[in-house]
């Protein structure tokens, strides 16, 4: 069975995760309300405007759910603005992240749209050419948990110590680039696998059916 | 604001070493593709920009008057004080835009050392070349541009536009001619898209729109940037109108700081645009929100008198 995977559809890019699910043929739904939590094993946060999309996650009463979803195993990525999003802190006074990963992220750390670059970019698990990585106002991984595991970083620079631009925790995800702005659709393909085994998993799939009903009555 | 700094000195020389390309095309339009979804509004202080900021917007424009004045004071209208801009800069976190006067590429190189994210070459503003726009390939930093229909939109993205918007007339509060141009736009696509491939240069003759972008659009069915609304929109059923004509976000000029609750008409704008296709939640977000700005009606206004007649 292929995982159902959703992409946040708040605001921000997620018309490209979309196509880019569509390439490996991957049917995916768009996520505006928190209800359609319970109907996917994966969820992408895509990149936008941070600030943006955490203020309609409170609007829209998705921290909750969406903390619970997590911690039952549904698998979770976030690219950009959806790796701050998913931050347990932040270097910067906004937005509060949602604590979902145990990460440390520095927003616009390359600079502004001006400093915005493309680079070469070897990924832990990726197999074949490094990937092209597209960092637009590009956030970094400052600190990061004991469970964390780091699949790329930027080499140390001056007096700059090496640091993290993809970092995965057991079926969460979280990069500070864009794969969904080029065709290579390796990270996807990697997702899907958590989603995966998130179908499977049958915590999960006791725990859908706790929160489907827990919803369902605040509504 | 100084780990980002530092980050970008030391940034920098990875950048060199992995030889990247900054301020590229994918990473121009890049920008915009996040901005999607959003709305971007208008602000003449830094107190204004931090009530868009909270309020949702995701992006600000930067401007000494909004467009409504601009249009009521008359005289030439020229790019915003460096103070103002930089004030604003430093007061948000959200990318900030600021205008510059059609052709005036003087005035882009001086946003572009401010650190501006996105230009405006805006009709709003008094236009500094009757003949010709800015080459914006020159520039790191990218543009967003007006247009009124599919030619227009390619030539100002032949020019290196990363962002098309309507031309809809500003500081009316009349959502009319945005509806006009996106639906033209949308129009021109489909005829574009539909027609067999021999018919495409004569389109492109009569589009004057260059060819290779009228093969792209035949191709593809959309424009090959993003494409939002700008002009006249006043409430949340403005923006969600748009929205569901099939623009990809929208601008809210004077639309929010001349109507009677600014923070609450931007946060409810900012939900619409998200909920656009649900009425049942739009219903809820246009209940209460005190009086949208008081508009002009747009078909009134002489031709000659009309901004969206600046530029070709």
């Amino acid at each position: 069975m292929r995982p159902r995977i959703g992409v946040l559809a708040l605001q921000g890019d997620f018309a490209e995760h979309i196509q880019m699910l569509d390439m490996i043929g991957i049917d995916s739904i768009e996520v505006r309300k928190v209800q359609q939590l319970s109907e996917i094993d994966g969820l992408i946060i895509p990149g936008g405007e941070s600030t943006t999309i955490v203020k309609l996650l409170h609007m829209f009463d998705f921290v909750d759910d969406l903390k619970s979803h997590v911690e039952s195993g549904m698998a979770l990525w976030g690219t950009c603005a959806g790796m701050i999003v998913i931050a347990r802190e932040l270097a910067d006074p906004y937005p509060t992240p949602l604590n979902l990963i145990d990460i440390g992220v520095a927003r616009n750390y390359f600079g502004r749209q001006v400093d915005s670059f493309e680079a070469e970019l070897k990924i832990k698990g990726i197999e074949g050419d490094p990937m092209r990585a597209v960092f637009i106002r590009a956030p970094i991984v400052q600190d990061t948990g004991d469970d964390i595991e780091t699949l790329a970083t930027v080499p140390a620079t001056g007096d700059h110590p090496e640091q993290a631009v993809a970092v995965k925790s057991g079926r969460v995800l979280a990069t500070s680039f864009h794969p969904e702005l080029t065709q290579d659709t390796r990270l996807h393909s990697l997702f899907v696998k958590l989603a995966e085994d998130a179908r499977i998993d049958e915590n999960r799939t006791n725990a859908k059916r706790r929160l489907t009903e827990e919803t369902a009555s605040k509504v | 604001m100084a780990t980002s700094t530092n980050g970008a000195r030391g940034a920098q020389r990875w950048k060199e070493m992995s030889k990247p390309e900054v301020g590229d095309w994918r990473v121009k339009g890049g920008l915009a593709q996040m901005l999607k979804g959003g709305v971007i509004m208008d602000v003449v202080t830094p107190d204004q920009a931090k009530i868009a900021e909270d309020a949702g917007a995701v992006s600000v424009m930067a401007l000494e008057r909004v467009p409504s004045d601009i249009r009521r004071d008359g005289g030439v209208a020229r790019m915003s004080d460096p103070d103002l801009i930089s004030g604003i800069i430093d007061a948000v976190s959200i990318p900030v835009m600021a205008k510059a006067r059609i052709g005036h590429f003087v005035e882009a190189q001086i946003l572009e050392s401010l650190g501006v994210d996105y230009c405006d070459e805006s009709e709003v503003l008094t236009p500094a070349d009757n003949e010709y726009h800015i080459d914006k390939w020159q520039y790191k930093m990218p543009y967003v541009c007006g247009a009124r229909n599919i030619g227009e939109a390619l030539r100002r993205i032949g020019e290196g536009a990363a962002m098309i918007r309507t031309k809809g007339e500003a500081g009316t509060g009349d959502i009319v001619h945005a509806v006009t141009h996106a639906r033209q736009i949308l129009a021109d696509i489909r005829t574009i898209q539909n027609a067999p491939t021999e018919e495409l240069m004569s389109l492109a003759r009569d589009y004057q729109a260059p060819y290779e972008l009228v093969v792209e659009v035949a191709r593809t069915g959309k424009l090959p940037v993003v494409n939002f609304a700008a002009g006249g929109i006043a409430t949340p059923a403005d923006a969600a109108l748009l929205m569901q004509i099939g623009v990809e976000g929208v601008f809210v000029g004077s639309g929010i700081f001349k109507s009677s609750n600014p923070a609450k008409m931007a946060d409810a704008i900012v939900r619409a645009t998200t909920h656009f296709n649900d009425p049942d939640m739009l219903a809820e977000i246009s209940r209460g929100l005190g009086d949208a700005m008081p508009g002009i009606e747009a078909n009134k206004i002489p031709e000659d008198e009309q901004l969206q007649t600046r530029g070709w």
